[in-house]
């Protein structure tokens, strides 16, 4: 064992970028709960956007495409989630719990093909200077360009949240839908946009893990990030600030337990694998006691009968 | 335009036929896939629904039905009580593992000894680890207010890593020249779960899942408990005023999900399976998800949904060597079902119209 051998600013840097495909996920979730839909098929979601990212990256030798075609197919996908639940007034839980299992197929399916090749790589950002600062620099300046586009997400959704019409009538639509319907919005409408940009944030969050932070196609790859997410908003208590800051922690979490790992820790690789469900399951334990910042509608289905 | 008109009661004939329908449409789509991957449409859905029960090789194949339906109606059935009152326990994947390691541990704990009482033992030991593994979710959500969903969720992982760490470790066969996993209890009378018929594909596991199925029945229709688990699911707020105790509620259909799954667990390990390996686990806790919905969540609909999977899960195995299907194929074509069955409920719930021009 020789712990010496972790290199704490390495450390760090890797943390922000297995945060990274959660922090996605998790965005797009919050969005999506923020109007009162509960989509449990992240996983799903999550999936199959790695698998389309990967395969158009590998086809057409582009990272970039692939992420479009990450965002598009996970929107697809959450596509059949707004057939079942807004159009066919399905258990969202249940049909959350289809799409997953949907997807999880699916993809192993399309990535027959995929397994063992190494997609094209992005590339860091470099800027000049900034990147080259001692310690600051590799830690926060040297990062593939999607792990800014996460922070930036997150940034702008929090802004649309909470100071623009379109977040007001966002939440207005998740914390009581009756009341929405009657002011005039479109409640069915505004949920399907909601659920596809969460589809699309997924997607995109799935991809990640394929293209940059693995980078390869494996069968459910994804191994319970897209649930890890869905915990996270829990932790987050619905606010995305606190989104980055918990997928940062939870980052933290399964990048020190790989490194300890490697470290050759006296604890069995099994136990340090298991602990970041375990960690989650702790947290949730401590946040759900406070059950008040959830959308008051949060997984209702809302059907307008006149 | 076509609105939507909710009735007044769910409809009974639809409540039938929509399993019925999602399993046609699931054929129809299921072929467009099959026809997608360059595969002959009917002969795949020929080869998965037809070859298992009247083909040529169906001797061998229909005791296999009940050897894969048995652990997802065993599941299933424990799932649809819960489901039935809005109490999510989405892993049943490790409650079956736990399930598994425990009974077996048990087992072999005694190993080389024979006796009549070994069997027995692991049973309650398989029943007792799945039940361990749900009273977590289900504590957690009594005592703290814990979502279930994702607790339970994540103890699948937490499980798939214990069965890693037992395979390589702790239940490891010592005379196993270090390959992972544990003696072969197939090999260990007193531990084997036999068939009790040979050739038959009868295991004491089919019995477990044939008499839990008429538990659950007598209990939902027969008994005041099984009244407050309907009522809870159809009409939460006319159960608060009956006195339903939520907490009592989410501890027993947590726990006898659990103890069914790892039941499950056990008579797999034990008998069909034989050994504690990593790899052991194939997704039934999470294929019975779709088997207890197709089952409408009723006990008797709930053995035809398993036996159907089941039919899926062999005539895709057919078709994976015979046709050259990829195995991924069958887990997408299950996936359909669960959600053709969810679309196609709307037909229960409501009646569609076309919509009159009215004068607003």
């Amino acid at each position: 064992m020789d712990l010496g051998e972790i290199n704490p600013v390495l450390l760090v840097a890797s943390l922000m970028v297995a945060a990274t495909p959660l922090l996605l996920a998790a965005i797009g979730e919050l969005v999506v709960e923020k109007a009162g839909v509960l989509n449990l098929g992240v996983e799903g979601m999550m999936i199959v956007g790695a698998i389309s990212g990967f395969a158009i990256s590998v086809e057409t030798g582009s990272p970039w495409l692939g992420f479009v075609a990450a965002a598009i197919g996970g929107a697809v996908l959450s596509l059949l989630f707004v057939l079942l639940t807004q159009v066919a007034l399905a258990n969202q839980v249940a049909s959350g719990l289809a799409l997953t299992l949907f997807g999880l197929g699916f993809s192993a399916l399309l990535g027959q093909s995929y397994v063992g090749i190494k997609p094209p790589s992005m590339g860091d950002i470099h800027i000049p200077v900034i990147s080259d600062i001692p310690v600051i620099g590799p830690i926060l300046f040297q990062h593939d360009p999607i792990l800014y586009v996460g922070i930036a997400l997150t940034a702008a959704v929090w802004a649309t949240l909470k100071y623009t019409r379109v977040g007001l009538i966002l939440r207005a639509v998740g914390e009581n839908h009756d009341a929405a319907h009657a002011l005039g919005y479109k409640v069915i409408k505004i949920r399907i946009m909601a659920i596809l940009f969460g589809g699309a944030c997924a997607g995109l969050g799935g991809a990640y893990i394929s293209l940059i932070r693995v980078p390869q196609w494996t069968e459910g790859m994804t191994a319970g990030v897209g649930w890890i997410a869905l915990a996270l908003v829990v932790f987050a208590s619905w606010k995305p600030w606190r989104a980055l800051l918990g997928a940062y922690l939870f980052g933290g979490i399964t990048v020190l337990q790989l490194n300890l790992q490697a470290a050759g820790v006296a604890i069995p690789v099994e136990y340090l694998a298991m602990s970041p469900y375990i960690i989650t399951i702790l947290v949730l334990v401590i946040l759900s006691a406070d059950k008040s910042s959830a959308p008051a509608s949060l997984g209702r289905t809302f059907h307008a009968s006149h | 335009m076509i609105v939507l008109e909710k009735r007044p009661q769910p409809s009974k004939a639809w409540s039938y036929a929509t399993p019925l329908v999602a399993v046609l449409a699931t054929m129809v789509f299921g072929g467009i896939l099959f026809a997608l991957l360059g595969k002959n449409p009917i002969e795949a859905i020929g080869t998965i629904f037809w070859e298992p029960l009247f083909g040529e090789f169906a001797f061998y194949y229909r005791p296999q039905l009940l050897v894969k339906g048995a652990p997802l109606v065993l599941i299933a059935i424990g799932l649809s009580l819960g489901f039935r009152a809005g109490i999510w326990n989405i892993g049943a994947e490790g409650q079956y593992i736990m399930g598994a390691i425990f009974g077996a541990g048990a087992g072999l704990a005694f190993y080389p000894l024979d006796a009549f009482y070994i069997f027995p033992i692991m049973v309650i030991a398989g029943a007792f680890g799945g039940w361990l593994w749900a009273m977590i979710p289900a504590f957690l959500k009594v005592r703290f207010g814990t979502n279930e969903i994702l607790v339970s969720l994540m103890l699948v992982y937490v499980a798939e890593q214990m069965l890693a760490s037992v395979s390589l470790g702790l239940l490891k066969n010592p005379e196993g020249f270090g390959f992972p996993g544990s003696r072969n209890l197939q090999s260990y009378d007193s531990a084997h779960n036999a068939e009790l018929i040979a050739g038959s594909g009868m295991h004491w596991g089919v019995v477990a899942a044939l008499i839990a199925v008429i538990f659950a029945y007598v209990l939902l229709n027969r008994h005041m408990l099984g009244f407050h688990i309907r009522l809870t699911g159809e009409a939460p707020r006319a159960a608060k005023f009956a006195g339903v105790n939520p907490a009592r509620l989410i501890l027993f259909c947590l726990g006898l999900s659990g103890a069914l799954a790892g039941l499950a667990g056990m008579f797999e390990v034990t008998g069909p399976s034989g050994v504690v390996s990593i790899d052991f686990n194939v997704g039934y806790g999470f294929t019975a998800i779709i088997v207890a919905f197709l089952g409408r969540l009723h006990p008797v609909g709930i053995l035809l949904a398993g036996g159907l999977m089941a039919l899926t899960y062999i005539g895709g195995e057919i078709a994976q060597s015979q046709l050259g299907l990829p195995a991924a194929a069958i887990q997408v074509f299950q996936g359909m079902l669960l959600f053709f069955l969810l679309a196609f409920d709307l037909l229960t719930n409501y009646r569609i119209r076309a919509a009159q021009s009215e004068v607003a």
